[in-house]
């Protein structure tokens, strides 16, 4: 092979900031159009549906949605909120996410704890048994788990249909069965980062297996609970399966269901619809853009070890 | 440092864990094996059950052997077109998707100026839910108001992108790309941070091209970020279903096995023997590459 390419150009393609002048020529400029096409590109979606939230109906159908702005207001948004009773899907979807959430923290950072730093013995097995219960579609357990809940009856102050079936409970224990999974593979791959001598200090002053785990270990794993949580809200949040299949009365959806049956009451209205959309993105898009590191961290802590 | 066989002979002995220790242990991770194994691998196992058996949810289940099966492949005119639409998905996603990903991560990973405003912006679809990404792959692609059209500008012959079954699909397979493209850069993007930069340098030394770095020295070393990687993509891509569902209840040209096992259950006419009968196709695609990717990971855990 011939050299024909000094190294030295090469080299200042490394990660390193403020490298030579030479560089910031016109492959720099290219790479930044490129990536702004493709921000744009990729943004547009969204813009456009915020700009059609914002405008009457008839002007967009009128004039297109990409014509100039005669009148904007907010009105659709307070239409879609009032009319629709967003609200109250609102609260649906957090009586299930938020407990679902800490539950599944709670549960799956215990399972965690028990392969890792207790080393239970068949710790390999569990550990594979909740990995793969995470990776499975969800159809696939969808219609055994339709019948086993409308056979498990609930008393009424639990359920007021009766039966586990179209209720939260139905949806919040499938979310946690099914999220636990994806959290106990995180977790243990955090947790053997931990080195053993934390825990082992603690077994010689005679910290039971609660005291090694809640006041011990927990901590410890803050950061990877922290960006844990975030994705798990998000995930429970955007669900709209579980709950189409499981809930029947429509007042019980949460938000993402919900705005599709919206769907249907105001088909030709997309400028309502857009603004519904908004509002139920919101939420995760502020937990995005505010807790970003703690996100994205989440989502590579699964993916990379180490 | 104390000999990790004595401390291990230790551990194992009569008096590990005190009655109470145990009664922990014996709930709180009994209550999570409990639900995986009776919310989801019970379920797994009954429907591979029930896939044998006629049942409609109400009546008496009586075993029909392979019945099920037999209509499916030869007598259910949307399976087909299911099985074609998942496989798109699958190679849309592999093929277009993850490589447009892991340029942008490359990209990205040059140190440029705005990184973090780029990785924001490409990431931002990724957070919404797929529902919202149907109802907004609506507002771009409809016939009548779409965005698209507009673009183009054909007022007296608009194209109905997502009516139309022969390009719907397309249309659909842009937006699950759209979510999944930003999905993909951020693992890859994290992969390519922990890439031991003096491997590049010892590349460079020798006289390697960036593109032959890229390939011979960088990507081999992402091979655990690319098992994960095709591992989501499958699974994502077979899972798909709330886009769809939020389009046209996967109807016309948007068949997808997920819908079908769906459309099979709720509702009217509830075929739950022949519903499970597609869940269990789906299964065994789907447990073909769980079982490759665990044994990647078991291999890996034994390695670290």
């Amino acid at each position: 092979m011939t050299v024909t390419t000094p190294p030295a150009p090469v080299r200042t393609a490394t990660p390193v900031t403020g490298t030579g002048k030479r560089r910031v020529t016109r492959g720099r400029l290219g790479l930044h159009a490129f990536l702004m096409v493709v921000s744009l590109a990729f943004l547009a979606p969204l813009l456009l549906a915020v700009y059609a939230s914002l405008r009457p109906y008839e002007e967009t159908a009128k004039y297109g949605y990409f014509s100039l702005p005669r009148h904007l207001s907010f009105d659709y948004y307070a239409k879609a909120f009032n009319d629709s009773g967003m609200g109250k899907y609102f609260v649906n979807s957090l009586i299930i996410a938020v407990p679902g959430v800490l539950l599944t923290l709670f549960l799956a950072s215990f399972v965690a704890f028990c392969v890792t730093r207790l080393r239970i013995r068949g710790g390999l097995v569990l550990l594979m048994v909740f990995t793969a219960g995470n990776l499975l579609p969800q159809q696939v357990i969808v219609t055994p788990l339709y019948v086993l809940f409308t056979k498990i009856n609930l008393p009424y102050w639990m359920s007021d249909s009766m039966t586990m079936y179209d209720s939260y409970w139905a949806v919040l224990a499938v979310q946690v069965a099914f999220q636990v999974g994806f959290c106990v593979f995180v977790l243990a791959n955090f947790m053997r980062t931990i080195p053993d001598e934390i825990v082992e200090a603690a077994r010689v002053d005679g910290a039971g297996v609660w005291t090694q785990y809640w006041n011990i270990t927990l901590p410890l794993c803050r950061p990877a609970l922290a960006a844990l949580a975030t994705l798990q809200f998000t995930w429970m949040y955007n669900d709209f399966l579980w709950a189409l299949v499981f809930i029947s009365d429509g007042d019980k959806l949460p938000i993402t269901s919900a705005l599709n049956n919206l769907r249907g009451q105001f088909f030709t209205d997309y400028n309502l619809l857009a603004a519904g959309s908004v509002i139920v993105a919101l939420p995760t898009v502020l937990v995005f853009l505010l807790l970003q590191r703690h996100f994205i961290a989440g989502l590579t802590l699964g993916a990379s070890k180490g | 440092m104390p000999l990790p066989t004595a401390r291990r002979a230790k551990r194992r002995g009569p008096r590990r864990f005190t009655s109470r220790d145990l009664a922990v242990i014996g709930v709180l991770l009994g209550i999570p094996i409990l639900l995986e194994l009776a919310l989801i691998w019970g379920p797994t196992l009954a429907s591979i059950g029930l896939s044998f058996t006629n049942w409609d949810g109400i009546g008496d289940i009586h075993w029909v052997g392979i019945d099920n099966y037999k209509t499916l492949f030869t007598d259910y005119p949307p399976f087909w077109p299911a099985v074609r639409n998942n496989l798109l998905w699958v190679a849309f996603l592999g093929l277009v998707a993850t490589p447009f990903g892991l340029l942008l991560a490359v990209l990205l990973d040059k140190g440029v100026r705005f990184s973090r405003f780029y990785q924001s912006t490409l990431y931002m679809p990724v957070v919404l839910s797929l529902a919202i990404v149907g109802f907004i792959a609506q507002l771009v692609f409809s016939r009548d108001q779409g965005a698209l059209n507009a673009i183009l500008a054909n007022k007296n012959d608009p194209v109905d992108w997502l009516g139309d079954p022969d390009l719907n699909i397309w249309m659909v397979l842009l937006a699950a790309a759209w979510r999944h493209t930003g999905y993909v850069m951020i693992l890859y993007l994290a992969g390519l941070k922990s890439v031991d930069p003096s491997l590049k340098e010892a590349a460079a030394i020798d006289g390697a091209s960036e593109t032959q770095t890229f390939f011979r020295v960088v990507l081999p070393t992402l091979r655990p970020v690319n098992i994960i990687v095709g591992v989501i993509t499958v699974i994502e891509a077979l899972r798909a279903f709330d886009i769809v569902y939020a389009i046209n209840h996967g109807r016309n040209g948007l068949e997808l096995l997920s819908v079908l096992v769906t459309d099979n259950i709720i509702g009217e006419a509830s075929r739950i023997g022949f519903g499970s009968a597609i869940a269990v196709v789906l299964l065994t695609v789907s447990l073909g590459f769980i079982v490759t990717y665990l044994v990647q990971e078991l291999r890996g855990g034994k390695k670290g």
